[in-house]
């Protein structure tokens, strides 16, 4: 199952409208789940799509996808990371009025060298990343998703530290 | 004995709420309170607080709201102030965005040390409401080394 999520709050036709597009020429739509919110104003054809899903569910449909496709957003990443699934992520624009600013394009930026995270700048290098991310993922699964490298539940413990030290302090 | 030090932990659902649960083994030892914008979200803080040893924390739903939304942000400032007044944190600790902003400020005005954490989402420079706050805030930190400055935000470490 690949599982398309695009964000807690804004919604992000573009996104969903360019994975509609790869489902109609790859036939990979009956495998898709989208969490597409319900401010969305494109309803996908080829893709069985929610509005939400309760927290709990969301983690049980992140847990069982082979893939997960995404707006840049770090809710998004860290939990890829926490289960190990590889992860394509488009940035939203804030020229296109999809957040206030680019911090997704930075986003991606930064994370799109690490393990399992796979950037598509624009929606038209989505379905080739798709396509290219799937290949490898058959041809070599343990490469594509990182199991021996699972983010740990917690922050890094320097972090946790520093807070704790603050707590101390009165 | 001293009594343990009130924490209230607020971050609105989504990436911001993801990130205030890896904070979690930081808050041993307090009396932890939890508060975001989805009421489904009590079960995350509840296992994210015992994946780290610690009891669940009691839960406080908040209504999301942004600038732009007079209507629901004074919604917003009463969820937050009557959680000011019946829990009277020491400590208020916030990664965003607008309802933690205002817990913070609020926070600050009856008494509380406040730490501001800039998500990790704003890489390249400090999310708007993380330049308000710092201002506010006792620690204020940002999750990028490159955007530490000599008179804040503080680089301390990620969430990762």
């Amino acid at each position: 199952m690949i599982f398309l999520t695009i964000g807690t709050h804004e919604p992000f036709d573009r996104l969903i409208r360019a994975v509609d597009q790869w489902c109609a020429r790859s036939g990979r739509g009956s495998d898709i789940l989208g969490q597409i919110t319900d401010r969305a104003t494109y309803q996908p054809e080829h893709f069985r799509a929610v509005a939400a899903l309760d927290p709990q569910t969301y983690r049980k449909t992140c847990e069982e996808a082979s893939l997960i496709i995404s707006h840049a957003g770090m809710g998004s990443i860290i939990t890829a990371m926490t289960y190990g699934k590889p992860i394509v992520v488009l940035p939203r624009r804030g020229h296109l009025n999809e957040t206030r600013n680019d911090h997704q394009h930075a986003t991606a930026e930064r994370f799109g060298g690490r393990r399992g995270v796979y950037v598509a700048l624009t929606e038209d290098d989505l379905p080739n990343v798709l396509d290219e991310v799937l290949a490898n993922a058959d041809a070599s699964p343990t490469e594509t998703t990182p199991q021996d490298a699972l983010l740990s539940p917690f922050a890094d413990p320097n972090l946790i530290a520093a807070l704790r030290d603050f707590i101390q302090q009165k | 004995m001293t009594r343990p030090t009130k924490v209230l932990a607020i971050a609105s659902a989504g990436g911001h709420f993801v990130q205030l649960c890896r904070l979690m083994p930081a808050w041993e030892g307090c009396d932890l309170r939890v508060a975001s914008s989805d009421r489904a979200l009590e079960r995350e803080a509840a296992e994210a607080a015992q994946a780290a040893g610690l009891p669940a924390p009691r839960f406080h739903q908040v209504t999301e709201a942004n600038r732009w939304q007079p209507v629901r942000l004074f919604r917003t400032v009463f969820n937050v102030t009557r959680l000011m007044v019946t829990f009277r944190p020491d400590v208020v600790v916030t990664t965003g965005a607008a309802p933690g902003y205002l817990a913070l400020r609020m926070g600050r005005l009856i008494g509380a040390r406040t730490i501001w954490i800039d998500s990790i989402a704003n890489a390249e420079q400090l999310s708007l409401s993380g330049r308000k706050a710092g201002p506010h805030a006792d620690l204020w930190l940002t999750q990028w080394s490159h955007l530490e400055t000599e008179s804040g935000p503080k680089y301390k470490g990620s969430v990762l």
